[in-house]
């Protein structure tokens, strides 16, 4: 079959670009006095669904729909974009078994926007039957349930899926055939490596733990990461120094939060290149990431409006945008 | 054996035709596809997008014009057709600069031309350099067309 070459849909999205958040567009965001103002002049821009009494849950739930709904339109096969979703599909799954572990009734746990349907999640935990799930999730299910039925232990379950989500998405990045996309899956796990070995770092957790945390990826040695997270805080730092993760030393010496900023911001910058592309998958999975970058960004925007934070402390959390 | 000459000269004139027309039809497809991309959202734009989809549409016109030369100098658009095997493979010569490079130019073109309909996509105001751009690739098919048409031309001339 012949491989698609997205030149209509990638000239389509270089006209949608316009209508992407410039810096500009944050700082007259930055300007409104209030998260209604915020919200007003969001809805000036064409976000959410022009009604006066959106919630900024709603909106920013309406911005992705549309995003994804757009995609849909401009791509046949859907599955090239599967590496963006398995992280829904995982905290799907780890629903489904913490619920199907202890029972809770009413909250809205899962999340809908993933490869496969949470239902289908669901019978699969409560009958055992993890043939319905592909067998990667499939063994990754059976033995976090297993696990979590006989030590109580929730963050070992969480531990067990989280490794399995993150080789996913390696694995999808591989996989994919597009330099963008095994960037992202590469950037993704090595950023998840980083926070967790900082974490257990902070937590004081055992080699073996880390060890059984950390996902192996190309960019990063995860034995020589998970020897330093138990040693110190600056082992970590001084190992990360030497690779070409160097610059979020100074961001984890800074805050958690300094961190996920980093992470951000260095993929909005290695997505910048596929501005200049107009005939592959890049553009369209580039102007994807650029629209949850900036969902992201108005989340951040509008809850420190609405909690009074400093304007300083807001543009401190701001995400870099794509163009 | 004595009617090769006109069958190779044929040859020249169908390869310059068909390959300059493939690479144009393949170009001209792929500015299309670029051109309803940014037209499906701003259809404002679709004057300054349809040059830009246009532009590797001429090699296909050189290489019809270079087959209608030869045609006429071989004799197959009237007069005689006897041409002796050694002109023949020089018609063939002769057409394959334009049956080559225009096909090559069409699609590096081609692949200008999508660029251009991006920038245009973005920047508007900048169409005339999207159009320069573009428009630079087509010296190479002019070049290629010149020589066809000199060495066609000055091949009747000859005496063998």
């Amino acid at each position: 079959m012949a491989k698609p070459d997205y030149i209509y849909a990638a000239a389509r999205i270089r006209a949608k670009e316009l209508s992407c958040f410039s810096t500009s567009t944050l700082e007259q965001l930055m300007a409104c006095k209030s998260d209604e103002e915020c919200l007003r002049l969001l809805g000036e821009k064409g976000w959410g669904d022009g009604s006066a009494r959106q919630t900024p849950e709603s909106l920013l739930e309406q911005e992705r729909n549309k995003t994804w709904d757009q995609l849909r339109e401009l791509v046949e096969d859907m599955h090239i974009f599967d590496v963006f979703l398995y992280a829904n599909d995982y905290h799907n799954l780890k629903a489904a078994i913490k619920e199907n572990y202890a029972p809770s009734h009413g909250a809205d746990i899962y999340n809908p926007n993933g490869t496969i349907d949470p239902t289908l999640l669901r019978q699969a935990v409560e009958s055992h039957d993890f043939s319905l799930l592909p067998p990667a999730m499939a063994d990754a299910a059976e033995e976090a349930l297993s696990t979590l039925r006989e030590t109580g232990d929730g963050q070992l379950c969480d531990i067990i899926l989280d490794h399995a989500a993150l080789r996913a998405v390696a694995d999808a990045g591989k996989a994919s055939g597009s330099e963008l996309l095994a960037f992202y899956a590469e950037h993704t796990v090595a950023c998840a490596d980083i926070k967790i070995a900082v974490r257990c770092q902070r937590t004081g957790k055992s080699l073996a733990f880390v060890q059984r945390a950390l996902v192996p990826c190309d960019t990063l040695d995860v034995s020589q990461l998970a020897q330093a997270s138990v040693e110190s805080f600056d082992a970590i730092c001084d190992y990360l120094a030497r690779t070409d993760y160097e610059g979020a030393v100074e961001a984890l010496s800074h805050s958690a939060s300094a961190f996920e900023r980093w992470c951000d911001n260095r993929l909005i910058q290695k997505i910048q290149p596929q501005k200049y592309e107009t005939s592959s998958i890049g553009p369209l999975a580039a102007w994807l990431l650029a629209r949850e970058n900036e969902i992201k960004t108005v989340r951040i925007l509008l809850s420190g409006k609405r909690n009074g934070l400093s304007d300083d402390a807001i543009r401190e959390r701001l995400r870099e945008m794509y163009v | 054996m004595d009617n090769l000459g006109i069958v190779f000269a044929l040859l020249g004139a169908v390869l310059a035709a068909l390959m300059s027309g493939i690479g144009s039809a393949i170009g001209v497809g792929m500015g299309g596809e670029a051109a309803a991309g940014v037209c499906t959202d701003d259809p404002s734009k679709f004057g300054k997008v349809l040059i830009l989809q246009l532009l590797p549409g001429t090699q296909g016109i050189y290489g019809l014009l270079i087959a209608f030369i030869t045609l006429s100098q071989i004799g197959i658009l009237g007069g005689s057709g006897d041409i002796s095997l050694a002109k023949g493979l020089l018609y063939l010569a002769g057409c394959l600069p334009m049956a080559f490079v225009g096909y090559w130019s069409a699609l590096k073109q081609a692949k200008s031309a999508v660029s251009g309909i991006s920038l245009v996509a973005k920047r508007p105001d900048q169409s005339g350099k999207a159009i320069i751009f573009a428009a630079m690739v087509e010296t190479y098919a002019i070049l290629a067309l010149l020589v066809s048409i000199l060495a066609i031309t000055g091949i009747g001339g000859l005496n063998i």
